[in-house]
């Protein structure tokens, strides 16, 4: 298994927030990290990625990670895209296009990467030399994802990307995100508080209640379920 | 009319250091959010050891090298060993840290090289500019020598790779992690650039102060004027704020009768006081928002 | 400079301890630190004596600032300012109109709070850093004012003034400096208590909201302004009484002694001590007055050097300060006392 999640604690100082977390994760596979505010989701991927204190085990391609420094984990080709998106708001969009790229020295590898974003989000092109702070939501949300890709992540791990954002452009994001999916084979562990989008997008599905994981099954399955759907997934 | 061109120009010249200070400043700024007290004193430190090599009948641009060399590992060096370690102890503890570094330096120069004040050569001469009574040759080199480091600078981060990935470690830290930006690095490299100034800066000041321990205290402090006066978030700003701080400083100097040379810190401190009141985050800074 | 981190600062510090430790015991030390500081003179030298006043002196002004900075989150650089200010007006009084030294202390105190509060005003609009530069401007220009050729008739110029020496209260078998002592003593355990009162108080939860999060209570309709400029004239009134008994106890006021220079002695004193620590700020003037001696004993040439060095040991083993320190051993002692029953 690429990504191997046994036994995951973490601690916000003091205040335990993750109580014994496992999961795992292969290559092209997409899940999901459901549950309510609070329920630690976004914990989860901060401590995969080393940006909170962590306890346990977990693997990628059979190394420990646990206890390493986020710029070393990123390395291994993990890309995050944190949940507010984490855009560079002062630099202009192409800039943030190469730092995704900044672990990379093929120069000419970089620049068609940076095409083939384009490709991906030809919203982003028309506005390449803007600073990043002037997109709207959507347009950042993009701008995350297309930097995430220039990391040539085998792993991409989506903190509620459809935070703030209109529902058609959620719809376009996701589609998008299929498409990466398929083309490029990139693993995908995504939390969503949009449930339905995010079940029609991933195979497997996990449940998040205060630090735990209460239900895991594939998405069919628990999107199916009536009473999983009413008392977490809000529908 | 001649006069004040004269002191115009005279103040620029010496608000080019100021100018070099607040840049310097602001850089440390940008990357841990802390002011550094003890850059005069790196700064005035890399002058003695330039002065020293001099004395041992070095040429000028080779001890200048040196010491510029020297502050820029220096600065690293410091910054690794004595801030990091402490990067998470409280504000005011790491300000203490930052004064205890001062006094470190401080007594130390004077310690080895005594507190006598030396002279300190100019690679410019000191006649008048093309004979001009408006400008000196040095203070043309002051001026020139700060207006090309900030070209090299604005290439720097505008133009490489490194720049953009010392930029981005300042602003967004996390998100510097996040693409795989060494951001520890990144600070470590910004007190190594920040010193490398300094230095440039004690050097071209020495001159026209004389070297002594207590040498960069006003020129610090007056650094920092023009810092926060130009906006501690804008680099372009504190360059600005430094130079007008020196043209102010000079004007009050010889304009305003009688007390202007007693209070000619007083007068420039209240300026600036007075701007901060009407614009609270200095002249170009930009507000921080922040989100509750 | 971010303006303070929450974790920087113990929420209601005292108010912790209390809960920690019973209320006698509390008592008890207390009276007995007491007891033992009013023996003190019996069996100490002069000189001893005359250098534990100042350190009541010192933890006084570092008080002030700690009231500022410690509980309601302002910055400031410029109390060496206040502390002049305190200095000059018991000074000027006594040299030209004779008061008696104890009326100079409230005379000290009351323009010192004016001043503060003034200068509070237009603070209200600076943030962090620039409050610390415009305090600074404050403490910069001070010396310079006082040097300032028209006002010498009054300031005494660079020369300053010098005093004499109060004499004991006819009847106390006391020498002057042994009278000073318990007199500075007499001042600080009022201000000491009254201090305590304020920051325990709601006066003293709603400063300390508004360091921590003031937009948050100014939506609970907490007034931040007349709050912050009261706790500013406050501030300043402390260190202004701590600067006129300075003056009284050691004679003389002259420009230099007032230099931006005595402001960075506080605040080393405020964070050796520990923010937002009553108690830590004796703990402060200790160690501002002392330190520097040792370093100069050990070398005169690198005693600057040696200070420095001291103070990043004590930076590196108590990034708390002497009551962060002191937290953690009574939080550890008490712990330790529950485990055993």
């Amino acid at each position: 298994m690429m990504l191997e999640v046994d036994g995951l604690e973490a601690f916000y100082g003091e205040q335990q927030a993750l109580f014994g977390v496992g999961f795992g994760l292969d290559e092209g596979q997409v899940r999901t990290l459901l549950g309510a505010n609070g329920a630690g989701k976004t914990t989860v991927l901060r401590a995969l990625c080393g940006m909170v204190r962590a306890a346990g085990d977990v693997r990628f391609d059979g190394k420990r990670i646990v206890g390493w420094a986020t710029e070393d984990i990123v390395r291994l080709g993990i890309a995050h895209v944190p949940d507010g998106r984490g855009t560079f708001l002062r630099v202009s969009v192409e800039e943030n296009l190469q730092l995704g790229a900044m672990t990379r020295r093929d120069r000419a590898g970089i620049a068609a990467d940076i095409e083939q974003v384009y490709g991906h989000f030809p919203r982003l092109k028309e506005r390449r030399t803007q600073q990043a702070g002037t997109l709207s939501g959507g347009e950042q949300q993009m701008l995350a994802v297309g930097r995430a890709l220039m990391l040539r992540p085998r792993l991409m791990l989506l903190d509620e990307p459809s935070f703030g954002l209109a529902p058609l452009v959620v719809e376009e994001l996701f589609e998008t995100l299929r498409d990466l999916n398929r083309e490029m084979g990139v693993a995908m562990l995504i939390v969503e508080q949009n449930a339905a989008l995010a079940l029609e997008l991933a195979e497997h599905a996990y449940l998040l209640e205060t630090g735990r994981i209460v239900m895991d099954g594939p998405s069919a399955v628990i999107g199916a379920d009536e009473s999983i759907r009413r008392s977490y997934l809000g529908y | 009319m001649e006069l004040l061109l004269q002191q115009v120009l005279a103040g620029l010249a010496n608000g080019a250091i100021y100018a070099l200070m607040a840049l310097a400043v602001v850089m440390i700024y940008q990357a841990i959010d802390h002011l550094n007290f003890a850059q005069g004193e790196m700064a005035t430190f890399s002058a003695f050891i330039a002065w020293q090599l001099i004395a041992w009948d070095q040429p000028y641009w080779l001890a200048f090298a040196v010491a510029v060399i020297a502050s820029f590992v220096g600065g690293i060096v410091i910054e690794r060993i004595l801030f990091r370690p402490i990067h998470n102890a409280p504000i005011l503890s790491q300000l203490v840290a930052f004064i205890a570094l001062f006094s470190i330096l401080n007594s130390t120069d004077g310690e080895i090289w005594n507190f006598t004040i030396k002279t300190f050569p100019t690679p410019f001469g000191r006649e008048p500019l093309f004979g001009s009574r408006l400008i000196s040759t040095h203070e043309a080199g002051m001026i020139g020598v700060t207006v090309v480091i900030l070209g090299l600078l604005y290439l720097f981060f505008r133009g490489s790779r490194l720049g953009l990935a010392m930029r981005a470690a300042a602003a967004n830290p996390d998100s510097a992690r996040l693409v795989g930006i060494r951001v520890g690095w990144m600070i470590a490299l910004g007190w190594g650039m920040s010193s490398a100034i300094g230095a440039v800066a004690g050097m071209l000041i020495a001159p026209v102060v004389y070297l002594e321990p207590n040498m960069m205290l006003g020129v610090l402090l007056y650094g920092f004027t023009g810092a926060v006066l130009g906006g501690m978030t804008s680099p372009g700003g504190a360059v600005a704020g430094g130079f007008i701080v020196g043209v102010i400083e000079n004007l009050a100097g010889t304009f305003i009768p009688y007390f202007g040379r007693e209070l000619k810190l007083t007068i420039a401190l209240v300026l600036i006081t007075a701007v901060l009141l009407v614009r609270p985050t200095g002249l170009f800074g930009r507000a921080v928002v922040s989100r509750v | 400079m971010t303006m303070p981190p929450r974790e920087a600062v113990e929420p209601l510090a005292t108010a912790r301890l209390a809960a920690i430790a019973r209320p006698n015991a509390r008592y008890l030390a207390i009276a007995a630190v007491i007891a033992i500081a009013v023996l003190l003179p019996v069996v100490a030298t002069n000189f001893v004596v005359f250098q534990l006043t100042l350190v009541m002196i010192y933890g006084l002004a570092i008080l002030g600032l700690n009231l500022l900075f410690g509980f309601n989150g302002q910055f400031a650089l410029g109390h060496s300012a206040f502390y002049g200010i305190g200095a000059y007006t018991a000074a000027i009084l006594m040299d030209k109109i004779d008061l008696p030294y104890y009326w100079t202390l409230p005379c000290s105190g009351v323009v010192c709070f004016v001043v503060g509060f003034l200068f509070g005003l237009p603070a209200l609009r600076l943030q962090g850093l620039y409050l610390a530069l415009a305090t600074f401007a404050l403490a910069a220009a001070l010396p310079q004012i006082l040097k300032f050729s028209p006002l010498e008739d009054l300031t005494g110029g660079v020369q300053g003034i010098v005093l004499i020496k109060p004499e004991a209260p006819a009847g106390l078998p006391l020498n002057p400096d042994q009278w000073l002592y318990y007199f500075t003593l007499a001042v600080l355990l009022v201000l000491l208590a009254v201090a305590t009162n304020l920051v325990n108080s709601r006066t003293g939860r709603a400063m300390m909201a508004i360091r921590d999060h003031p937009i948050a209570a100014a939506a609970m309709g907490i007034n931040t302004s007349l709050y912050k400029t009261l706790t500013f004239g406050t501030s300043a009134l402390y260190t202004g009484i701590a600067g006129a008994l300075g003056a009284i106890v050691v004679q003389f006021v002259a420009p230099d002694s007032f230099s931006f220079f005595l402001s960075i002695s506080f605040l080393v004193g405020l964070v050796i001590g520990g923010v937002a620590s009553i108690p830590g700020c004796l703990v402060g003037g200790l160690f501002v007055l002392y330190v520097p001696n040792i370093a100069e004993r050990i070398s005169t040439g690198l005693a600057g050097a040696i200070y420095g060095c001291i103070m990043l040991l004590v930076i590196f083993v108590m990034p708390s300060g002497a009551a962060g320190l002191g937290r953690v051993a009574l939080a550890r002692a008490m712990a330790w006392r529950t485990r055993r029953r």
